[in-house]
């Protein structure tokens, strides 16, 4: 019994997580300026990681792959928002400045090219 | 379901690098790039899963370390030339 609802618990969280990175992919693709494709990146950075990362603990239950699973987590969760910080900073000090989306993908509002 | 999350992170990580072709500035191909990275790693442990060979973890562990290294690596040399360009036009 709880295995089977341990089971759906993992399905649940492994699509939801699924469902992120795809969102996440295609807002990086899509959306107009460079600021807002930072703010769809860093979805899939941390929503999906924590999602894909728990459906998989659940799996595996109580053993060393957890325990690795676990590590490579926190890992991703500590340094993919350091890094798109690091990214949105260098951005901001080369002097691309954040707009409301008007220029479109131009690169015209400078930055080095 | 393995295999739909993998599929998934394929999709994503040919979006990412459509847009690392495309990006206008060199950031968003850094950004596209760091993306491709943190893919990478979801698409292992997934991978190590799907075959039920959870030696493929540590792989995913060794590529993480590398890609954030990478990444700040790479932003510290573009942030350390544009400042030196900022610096030339001063002068």
């Amino acid at each position: 019994m709880i295995d089977v609802v341990l089971d759906v618990i993992s399905w649940v969280l492994l699509a939801l997580g699924g469902a992120c990175v795809l969102i996440g992919g295609i807002g990086g693709l899509r959306l107009p300026n460079f600021y807002t494709r930072i703010h769809a990146a860093s979805l899939t950075d941390t929503m999906a990681t924590l999602l894909i990362f728990t459906g998989m603990m659940l799996q595996s239950g109580f053993s060393l792959p957890t325990m690795k699973l676990f590590a490579i987590m926190l890992f991703l969760l500590l340094t993919g928002p350091t890094a798109t910080y690091a990214l949105a900073n260098a951005a901001l000090l080369s002097g691309m400045k954040p707009d409301s989306g008007v220029e479109r993908d131009r690169g015209a509002s400078g930055g080095v090219q | 379901m393995y295999i739909l999350v993998s599929i998934a992170i394929l999709v994503t990580m040919v979006l990412a690098l459509v847009r690392a072709l495309l990006g206008p500035t060199v950031y968003d191909r850094v950004l596209a790039v760091n993306v491709f990275g943190t893919k990478t790693v979801l698409l292992l442990s997934v991978i190590a899963f799907l075959y039920g060979r959870p030696d493929f973890l540590d792989l995913a562990l060794a590529y993480a370390l590398i890609n954030v290294v990478g990444i700040l690596a790479v932003l510290e040399f573009f942030q350390d030339r544009s400042r030196k360009q900022q610096g030339a036009d001063n002068d």
